[in-house]
């Protein structure tokens, strides 16, 4: 009897046995492992992004440059789609029934799945979108996602303010804050800015039941993070004075960069030819974006103004002439002799008819090529330095020093380097030890192997014009609003160059203003502003290049511009009236001279050459 | 009212421990069926269209039926136990002709919305009539005749439930009273050869049968070296042996001749093949990571998104642990495992305590029966057991079992509450 009555423990204690077992199992699946929790998740929840508005972009009088319209994609997601009325849904789309399977074909194969959703039909219009809107829901498995359009009033600026475009594998696998067809910034500032400009995605967890329906939003949205709108962004331009310089440079290929120099703030910043940017925005983007590039004379696509590398030419006399005063080998009534040439290599590099011998002052005004050949030579051969090579560094080094050569740390994406050639660069070509002033001497006037992007070149007037110093040329003046903002505090650091005394910029300038007053560009003056400049062309293979730089006005000057008109001949012809009227533009805001405005409106040198080289060839 | 001070109320000596354990299982029970399925548009816990709001119906009853058997007089039961247990068997042998046929089952008595499976109410009856048979002074367990009309008390109803109304998991629950009979005096042997045929079952599926063999007889060889080497001894390894070889043969023999459905069950449980998460092994596997993913503190109450939508199967009936596990974590599944030993455990101290063998075998009857509910279901839901449909006790929804647990217990509390009293 007992015995029986003592089974009790037996029996309690399997009970409590297999409650041990289950607790302890429980604790494995529920606490320790985690496979399960990411099963759930997989399975019941729907994770939909919220994408946040993309910041506006204005000119610098806050006049609108870039906005938003909501566009819709078509998505689907393949797993989903059952029992749909196929010829109903194509003719809603107004695609035929071998394209609808086309299109489901490809949101099933890899890279996409029948698990994962898929764009069906990118941007569908307003219209197609209110009508499939309201039936949409007798398609499971389709589903609308609304995206931004970057939208372009006034059509100008296509090349600074860039374009946005789908990110690809690289780009996500680079940073995981993008998934594949996600848009971002491709070029020009939406690029260089992309991170203010974008905001922060909000993410949403929708929960799901086992058909996939949607039951609301997860614990009430507690997870949920919202979308954060991008920061608009105040430019410097100037969108006036950018599309009046858009339409000056019709039909010319080059490119004109105006910037305040008391500020460093771009002023315009034209490439031609460039385009409407609305042509990359929207379903035609992609038949526009071919056409555009297989216009291989204009290249409407390429950014000259911070791409493409020129001879300074003319312009780097001016550097040439602050150099040697700066060295003492130069002062303003140096004078040297010019046949039509530099006379001590054979009158190479050649020259232009004009009086000789001439002081400085003249042979800034003529542009003379033998005049600076001189002073290279008196400052690569200066004594001083001991060494030719010495001399030819203390000379790179100053040159440098003007943002030439080097970056000028802009804001405008993808910037060229340009080139002052080192003395490493010769001793390959040359041979160490086997070249000197003379073998290097048309250096002395912009040419050789010189390289100067637009941006620089206007940057380097801004130089003079502020006799010395100057703010990292930039584009943004204000995020948000906000001028203080941290990241254009490097806009605000004043930078000098090895040339420090403004006596010498003064002999420069003198020379400049002269030049508008009686020289080359005697004919470009503007009633009441006396402005500063310097003509010249830069030698090319071809045609010689058209470049003007120019500041006004001469005191305290508001606009410094650079100028280059591809195979345009003579400096005054195109590129100096041209530079002309955008300052008249901008300081004036009317033009006294419309003979000179209709000229250049209707001057075509792109058609021109092409016919040119067409009889040429015949 | 002033004899109520006597022994005449009917709550006189009733274990209130038991019975506040009992409110609180069903009222956790109630709550975990409103957020298993529940309905945003029907968020009123008693709407009765939706299940939680049956529910309430089926728990008032059940507190009414309480009520009634604790007014019956305790004798009623002993007196009439084998004719209670007649009752239900025909009822259960009537029911595949009588009943209307739902969903392939054919074990339900339809009264509109509602249904009766007087399966569930076999339980409390062959364990009345085991009682009674077994508290007879002159049976003895041991004697193999009685142990006989034990296993006939156990095994007609279980085969009548399994072959005629195909229910297979209630027919299986007859098995728990094999921890009564212990208690009574069953020889442990057939435990033990019951815990070895397990073994040898599972381990036959899982091992190549020749490498089972060798091991078997190495272990009686090891067995040989250990004890006094006489005849006798011999025969009994030598005995043991050969019937373990049997069973792995024949372990093969009944798994091949095994439905379906029974053995992907049993290879789902013992990870055999290639299980199928999409289709043989959804349920355990859905009811795993409803589970899992509720961590250790849960999701929190309502907040379970595995069970409300539907990704768990049954998720108000044979799986209603798994929204406890999701929406109240380990904290509370763990609760949940101990409250239920709890009351187990407690029924069987109180069976303990009883002057009558009648009382005492029930209450080991009733005991037996939800320890055994309770492992199956809460194994199946994590892995641990076959996919087995029966009933968390008090918690999973449904009218008949909810009653049929309700009158297991009360019987015994009722029993229990007058056992100073006589000896039956
Ligand atoms: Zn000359």
């Amino acid at each position: 009897m007992n015995q029986l009555s003592d089974r009790k423990y037996i029996i309690i204690g399997v009970f409590i046995l297999v409650g041990l077992i289950y607790i302890s199992r429980l604790f494995y699946i529920q606490v320790i492992d985690d496979t399960y929790k990411l099963d759930a998740r997989n399975q019941a929840f729907r994770y939909t992004t919220e994408f946040p508005i993309r910041g506006y972009i204005y000119d610098r009088n806050n006049k609108l440059l870039v906005y938003n319209e909501a566009a819709y994609d078509l998505m689907v997601l393949p797993k989903n789609v059952k029992n749909i009325d196929t010829m109903d849904f194509c003719g809603l789309l107004g695609i035929t029934k071998e394209q609808f399977l086309k299109k489901m074909k490809k949101a099933v194969q890899a890279p996409n799945s029948p698990r994962k959703e898929s764009i069906f039909e990118k941007q569908l219009s307003p219209k197609d979108y209110a009508s499939l809107q309201e039936v949409l829901y007798r398609f499971p498995g389709f589903f609308v996602q609304s995206r931004t359009l970057r939208k372009y009033p006034k059509k100008i600026a296509a090349h600074m303010l860039g374009y946005i475009g789908e990110a690809d594998k690289r780009t996500t696998e680079k940073d995981s804050y993008y998934k594949e067809g996600d848009y971002l910034g491709i070029s020009g500032i939406e690029k260089s800015y992309e991170k203010v400009l974008r905001g922060k995605k909000g993410m949403h967890i929708i929960m799901k039941d086992v058909n996939n329906r949607d039951m609301g939003s997860y614990m009430n949205g507690l997870y949920d993070t919202i979308a954060i709108s991008g920061k608009p962004l105040t430019t410097t331009l100037d969108a006036d004075l950018q599309e009046y310089a858009e339409q000056l440079m019709q039909n010319k290929i080059g490119s004109v960069v105006a910037i305040d120099p008391s500020t460093g703030e771009i002023l315009a910043i034209v490439t031609s030819p460039t385009y409407d940017p609305n042509l990359f925005v929207g379903r035609a983007r992609n038949k526009n974006f071919v056409e555009l590039s297989h216009d291989s004379i204009g290249k409407p696509l390429f950014n000259r103004s911070t791409m493409a590398s020129y001879p300074p030419g003319s312009t780097f006399k001016l550097v040439m002439a602050l150099i040697g005063l700066n060295e003492g080998v130069l002062t303003a009534d140096t004078r040297y002799p010019c046949a039509r040439g530099y006379p001590p290599l054979g009158g190479r590099p050649k020259c232009h008819p004009h009086g000789s011998p001439m002081d400085l002052e003249g042979a800034i005004g003529t542009s003379c090529n033998s005049y600076f050949s001189y002073v290279f030579k008196s400052v690569i051969e200066d004594k001083t330095y001991n060494s030719t090579y010495k001399a030819y560094a203390n000379w790179r080094d100053i040159a440098t020093s003007f943002c030439l050569g080097t970056k000028t740390g802009s804001d405008l994406a993808n910037e060229l380097r340009g080139n002052v050639p080192s003395i490493g660069y010769y001793d390959k070509i040359f041979g160490k030890g086997s070249w000197k002033a003379s073998t290097v001497i048309s250096l002395g006037i912009g040419q050789n192997e010189l390289g100067i992007t637009p941006l620089q070149n206007a940057n380097l007037v801004a130089i003079i014009a502020n006799k010395g110093w100057y703010y990292t040329p930039h584009i943004v003046k204000a995020i948000d609003g906000n001028p203080n903002d941290t990241i254009l505090d490097r806009f605000k650091v004043k930078h000098y160059t090895k040339i420090k005394d403004t006596a010498i910029y003064n002999i420069v300038i003198a020379g400049m203003a002269k030049a508008v007053e009686g020289g080359t560009a005697a004919s470009l003056k503007i009633e009441g502003i006396p402005y500063c400049a310097k003509t010249g062309t830069a030698q090319n293979s071809g045609k010689d290049h058209s470049v003007f730089v120019c500041f006004a006005p001469k005191d305290n000057p508001k606009i410094a511009i650079g100028i280059l008109i591809e195979n345009a001949g003579f400096g005054s012809t195109y590129a100096g009236p041209i530079a002309r009227l955008m300052m008249e533009k901008y300081l004036k805001g009317e033009i006294t001279r419309p003979d000179l405005e209709k000229r250049m409106l209707e001057a075509d040198l792109i058609h021109k050459t092409k016919n040119a080289e067409v009889t040429k060839q015949h | 009212m002033l004899r109520s001070q006597n022994n005449t109320s009917i709550f006189y000596n009733v274990d209130w421990i038991t019975v506040l354990t009992y409110l609180v299982l069903i009222l956790m029970g109630w709550l975990n069926i409103y957020a298993a399925v529940y309905n945003e548009e029907h968020y009123i816990i008693t709407d009765i269209t939706q299940k939680y709001g049956k529910q309430l119906i089926w728990i008032g009853t059940s507190l009414l039926l309480a009520l009634i058997i604790l007014i019956i007089d305790e004798n009623f039961y002993t007196a009439f136990a084998y004719f209670i247990f007649g009752a239900f068997l025909l009822a259960n042998i009537a029911v595949p002709f009588l009943g209307r046929e739902v969903k392939g089952s054919s074990s339900w008595f339809r009264f509109g919305d509602f249904g009766i499976q007087p399966a569930e109410f076999m339980k409390f009856a062959a364990n009345l009539a085991l009682a009674k048979f077994l508290s007879n002074q002159n049976i003895k367990i041991a004697d193999y005749k009685s142990t006989i009309v034990s296993l006939l008390i156990i095994g007609i109803p279980a085969i009548i439930i399994m072959k005629m109304q195909n229910e297979t998991g209630l027919a299986i629950v007859f098995v728990a009273f094999i921890f009564m009979l212990y208690r009574e005096g069953l020889s442990v042997n057939y435990l033990l050869l019951g815990f070895l045929a397990i073994i040898l079952f599972i381990l036959a599926l899982m091992i190549n049968n020749l490498y089972l063999f060798i091991i078997i007889a190495a272990l009686c060889a090891i067995a040989l070296l250990f004890i006094k080497r006489n005849a006798k001894n011999l025969f009994i390894i030598a005995a043991i042996g050969i019937v373990a070889c049997t069973m792995v043969r024949g372990t093969t023999y009944v798994y091949d001749h095994m439905e379906d459905h029974q053995k992907t069950r049993i290879d789902v449980l013992l990870g055999r093949g290639t299980v199928n998460l999409k289709d043989e092994g959804y349920n355990v596997n859905q009811a795993k990571i409803a589970i899992g993913s509720g961590g250790f503190l849960g999701k929190g109450y309502l907040q379970g998104t595995q069970t409300k939508y539907n990704f768990v199967p049954e998720q108000d009936t044979d799986f209603i642990f798994c929204t406890v596990g999701e929406e109240w974590g380990f904290l509370g599944s763990t609760f949940v495992i101990i409250l239920e030993l709890f009351l187990i455990i407690r029924l069987i101290f109180m069976a303990e305590r009883q002057r009558s063998p009648f009382s005492r075998i029930y209450g080991y009857g009733v005991a037996s029966v939800f320890f055994f509910h309770l492992t199956v279901n809460i194994g199946m839901t994590i892995g641990l057991a076959p996919v087995i449909g029966i009933p968390l006790p008090f918690f999973s929804y449904g009218g008949s079992s909810l009653w049929s647990f309700t009158i297991l217990l009360f019987i015994f509390i009722k029993l229990d509450s007058k056992r100073l009293q006589i000896l039956r």
